[in-house]
């Protein structure tokens, strides 16, 4: 094979990164030996979540990639490296260590924030708000202040202003133009923006030119305006605007724009055909994209150009949805009604709920140029679909911006998008890419996910996705059958609905009510998901006649059965907390009855190999010395894992066994759609890997942080941050509403990772309705976790204290020897089975 | 290990015995007796008010290998009561211990009847 080409991309930011990603997918690897070099400390990151820094993520979970991404695929990385010299001549490039040869470059060097030229912008407190290394000065210079000023109230500005009321600052915004985000609204708008903004104590001043800074009388920093007002502050955040990173370029004379920015063509070429610019830097038909989707677009195309194709960057769409400072801000397409000669406008201004939608459309009527939202996103992906796909509007286009009432337009469905409407633009997904993902094989909307990474960017398009998804599913014929099995034609959470509305207590009452004509038994679907919703409502013991045949056998013998017909005993040990004396026990009871043991995952101890007629002797002496069942066979909480906190641990800021303990205590016995498992660190060091659990905690300075919805096991999933600093109280009260939603909305065996995988709206909804209480189920959902806690008791002990129930753990119910067929062998000093 | 090549040598003449009592059995669920005459585990399931409403097959789960056929769940599909295996969820029908998903599979079944407050094995 011949020697590779050298391929050098400079920048390891977002677009550099997923060009390397994108080189490895297409199999270039084989052609190109690649290296890149970034300027910052840190490997490519999420920047569009570089707020969350601040709320609780750190760099290690802001990075694209594994640590070792990079060398696995043997690509050349060089973090904390600036390139200082493009030598076009020699096709070198230069750095402080060396020079670098290459065949091929490409630039993917971003942007850099613009500080406009104001005397006194050089005074310490004056910072930016663009890397990992800029969110670290400004925790830093805000230790010991009280106040921030944000210069430039565009969107980054805005989102600056909101990091700076999260570090505690009284917070204003002073903006240049008459009002906020002039680039997305209109006055209305801005007038709506404004208040809402006020409304949350940050303090905004438009039509303001900073003169000059100077040092402060009451503060560290006194800004003077155009009219020799001033306004006192500690610190200084500028946002006003982004330039292109494109020094290098100019320097080693490559076409630049008027107003900066590497000029490419439609292959991403510069005007030296062996170099070129993707991202933020680049300037394609005299614009630049400041959204990481035209980037990652660019970067598909460089590959293409690399490897010979002829794939071609047709410039992108700027239409953006946000949330700022928890107000919702949409702009499709011309949001202003100003390239179009003609175009009419339609506005809608509600003053109460502080709504404004505005659409500009074509003068026929017929078609959507743009649209403008405050207030409320709810209409946006629908808009988007019209603005995107060209699709004719409704006689009367108004309908789609006024308040869902009867007569209002329909949602645009599904099957209107033509094949080429674009779903997720991170990662340039279409309907037609989703239909070729179920065509080869995807089975549901996770399956579409993985197949296409459709919605894992952004994830602004979950909504869209599923309904395109169920949509297609359906028109496959896929039975989109959300029938539980063939005795209810019931989705799991109809089903709940159902026992709970009409408190039916048994799967006898339910079947006659709502059973399926024609069929009375129930099968090993419906059976434990019924047993697993009465037990979830009403928290009777399930050994209790009734619901003895509904049980999988590890419920019916409390137990985890093994696969030669014995079973594994786990008595909880809450936190992973155990006395010397009660570990004593559980040896000798592992002695005595001959078990094998073995130390979980979750910090217990499991004794496997007893037989059925054993394990009530063995469950009489562990409830004497104390123990209690650990529902290891249930599908419920299984443990809280914890390492040992500030007790012992000299980094450690709260108790985290202390708040394992608790929380294992009030939940155990909860039983849900499938397991639950919890951890709890005493630090963000995080040694009790909570964010692989489906509820993570992590002990802060100032109370605890809540992830949730994590996963290890064969779909490894991090948990995401749901809410910081909590304190016991808020803590106990957000999980109590967080695994009641749960309980109530997932779907039989379905592990919340999945659930939130599934669930429309996704986290933001989720944070919704369990932070905000948008569907005023707060109280509710409290008061039934309280039942269910109050209703706790040990199933072994109640099962002890009845004979009846005892009659089942016998190998024969007309002889007393213990089932003959069961054969163990030892090993290592134990007993396993033959 | 095989129990149960004991259990098939060839048989003595079939004869009905007594097996256990009716209040040994759990309604709509398996439980287990042991067939002296033949060294053999028999899964019992009773279903109150349905015809008929008692079966038994083998207790051994061909597929795990294991005795824990009759702590499976008790169902019907199709109309046709089943027991599903514990283990591996095969589901095998409870008139003649045919496995639904493995057609080269079928368990072996014993005639069953009450007399009074016994339970009859053919065997
Ligand atoms: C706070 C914030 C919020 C945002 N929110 C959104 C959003 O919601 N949606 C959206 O689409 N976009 C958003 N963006 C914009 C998005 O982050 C950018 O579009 C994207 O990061 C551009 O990628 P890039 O690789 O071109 O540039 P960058 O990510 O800036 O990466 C460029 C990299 O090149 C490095 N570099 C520069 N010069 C050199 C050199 N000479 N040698 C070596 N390395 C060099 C830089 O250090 C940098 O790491 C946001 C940006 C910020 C700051």
């Amino acid at each position: 094979m011949a020697t590779k080409e050298t391929l050098i991309i400079i920048g390891n930011g977002m677009v550099g990164h997923h060009l390397v990603e994108q080189v490895i997918e297409a199999g270039a690897l084989a052609r190109f030996d690649v290296t890149v070099f970034g300027e910052e400390r840190h490997r490519a990151y999420d920047r569009v979540h570089l707020s969350e820094y601040f709320t609780g993520r750190d760099a290690e979970s802001l990075a694209l990639c594994d640590a070792d991404y990079y060398a696995q695929h043997g690509v050349t990385l060089y973090s904390n490296v600036k390139v200082t010299e493009i030598d076009r001549a020699a096709k070198t490039v230069v750095t402080a260590s060396g020079r670098y040869a290459f065949d091929h470059l490409v630039l993917a060097t971003g942007s850099f924030p613009f500080v406009p030229p104001i005397e006194g912008r050089e005074r310490p407190g004056c910072l930016v708000y663009r890397t990992l290394s800029d969110l670290d000065a400004i925790r830093d210079a805000a230790r010991n202040a009280t106040n921030g000023v944000v210069v430039g109230g565009g969107l980054l500005g805005l989102e600056a202003a909101n990091a700076l009321r999260g570090l505690n600052l009284d917070t204003a915004v002073v903006e240049f133009a008459p009002r906020l985000m002039p680039m997305q609204v209109d006055r209305e708008g801005g007038e709506l923006l404004k208040e809402k903004i006020e409304a949350l104590g940050v303090q905004v001043l438009t039509e303001r030119a900073t003169q000059r800074i100077e040092q402060g009388e009451q503060s560290r920093l006194r800004i003077v305006f155009q009219d020799d007002k001033v306004l006192e502050t500690d610190l200084i955040v500028f946002s006003a605007g982004i330039r292109p990173q494109d020094e290098l370029a100019r320097d080693c004379g490559l076409e630049i724009g008027e107003r900066g920015g590497v000029v490419i063509d439609d292959h991403c070429r510069t005007s030296d055909p062996a170099i070129l610019a993707v991202g933020e830097v680049a300037l394609w038909n005299q614009s630049i994209f400041g959204l990481v989707a035209p980037g990652y677009q660019m970067a598909k195309v460089a590959v293409s150009t690399l490897t010979g194709g002829d794939a071609r960057f047709g410039g992108a769409d700027m239409s953006t949805k946000l949330k700022l400072l928890g107000v919702d801000v949409g702009a499709i397409g011309d949001a202003h009604g100003e390239r179009t000669p003609g175009a009419r406008m339609f506005r809608y201004l509600d003053p109460l709920t502080q709504l404004y939608r505005k659409l500009v459309v074509s003068s026929d009527g017929k078609k959507l140029l743009g649209a403008m939202l405050v207030g409320d996103n709810g209409v946006y992906d629908t808009l988007l679909q019209y603005y995107a796909n060209s699709l004719e509007l409704p006689k009367e286009p108004a309908s789609l911006i006024l308040p869902q009432q009867s007569g209002a337009a329909p949602a645009l469905g599904p099957g209107a998008l033509p094949d080429t409407a674009m779903i997720c633009s991170c990662h340039n997904v279409t309907k037609a890419d989703i239909c070729r993902a179920l065509d080869a094989g995807a089975q549901d909307l996770a399956g579409v996910k993985g197949a296409t990474k459709a919605s894992t960017g952004c994830g602004g398009c979950a909504t869209l996705l599923k309904s395109v998804v169920d949509f297609e599913l359906e028109a496959r014929g896929v039975e989109v059958d959300t029938s539980l099995c063939e005795h209810f034609a019931y989705t799991r959470q109809a089903l709940y609905d159902i026992v709970r509305v009409e408190g039916i207590k048994t799967f006898g009452e339910l079947m006659e009510k709502h059973g399926s004509p024609g069929h009375g038994l129930g099968c090993d679907i419906c059976k434990p998901t019924v047993s697993s919703i009465l037990a979830s409502c009403f928290n009777e013991p399930i050994m209790d006649a009734a619901h003895v045949p509904l049980q999988d056998t590890n419920d019916t013998f409390m137990a985890n059965m093994q696969k030669n017909g014995t079973y594994s005993v786990v008595p909880r040990i809450a936190g992973g907390e155990i006395t010397p004396e009660k570990l004593m026990v559980l040896g000798q009871v592992a002695q005595k009855f001959e078990l094998y043991t073995k130390v979980t995952g979750g910090q217990r101890i499991d004794l496997f190999g007893a037989r059925l007629e054993d394990l009530p002797a063995i469950w009489g002496e562990l409830i004497a010395a104390g123990f209690e069942t650990g529902h290891a066979y249930g599908k419920s909480l299984r443990t809280v894992k914890s390492c040992v906190g500030s007790t012992w641990c000299r980094y450690g800021v709260q108790d985290s066994v202390g708040m394992a303990i608790a929380l294992e205590h009030r939940y155990k016995g909860l039983r849900a759609p499938h397991k639950i498992k919890f951890g709890v660190s005493g630090c963000t060091r995080e040694c009790a890997e909570a964010q692989s659990k489906d509820i993570g905690i992590i002990a802060t300075e100032n109370g605890w942080n809540l992830y949730v919805c994590g996963n290890g096991g064969m779909r490894p999933r991090h948990a995401e941050l749901f809410a910081t600093d909590l304190d016991d109280e808020a803590l106990y009260r957000t999980i109590d509403r967080f695994l009641m939603f749960y309980v109530r909305t997932a779907d039989r065996l379905q592990r919340t990772a999945t659930w939130r995988e599934n669930l429309e709206g996704g986290l933001d909804y989720l944070k919704e309705v369990i932070l905000e209480d948008s569907l005023s189920l707060g109280d509710e959902l409290e008061r039934q976790m309280q039942t269910l806690i109050e209703r706790y008791e040990c199933e072994w002990a109640n099962a002890l204290s009845d004979p009846e129930k005892l009659k089942r753990f016998r190998s024969f119910v007309n002889d007393e020897r213990p089932d003959p067929s069961i054969i163990m062998t030892s090993e290592r000093g134990q007993l396993r089975p033959a | 290990m095989n129990v149960f090549a004991v259990a098939s040598n060839t048989l003595p003449a079939m004869r009905w015995q007594p097996l256990c009592r009716r209040a040994d059995l759990v309604a709509f669920s398996g439980v287990v007796a042991w067939l002296e005459t033949s060294a053999a585990q028999v899964a019992l399931f009773y279903l109150p008010g349905h015809t008929p409403e008692l079966y038994a097959l083998d207790h051994f789960d061909p597929f795990s290998n294991a005795c824990v056929i009759g702590r499976g769940i008790v169902g019907d599909l199709n109309g046709a009561p089943v027991i599903a295996s514990p283990l591996y969820k095969q589901h095998f029908r409870l008139s003649d211990g045919q496995c639904l998903e493995d057609e080269r599979v079928q368990l072996r079944t014993w005639p069953v009847r009450f007399e009074n407050d016994h339970v009859l094995i053919e065997a």
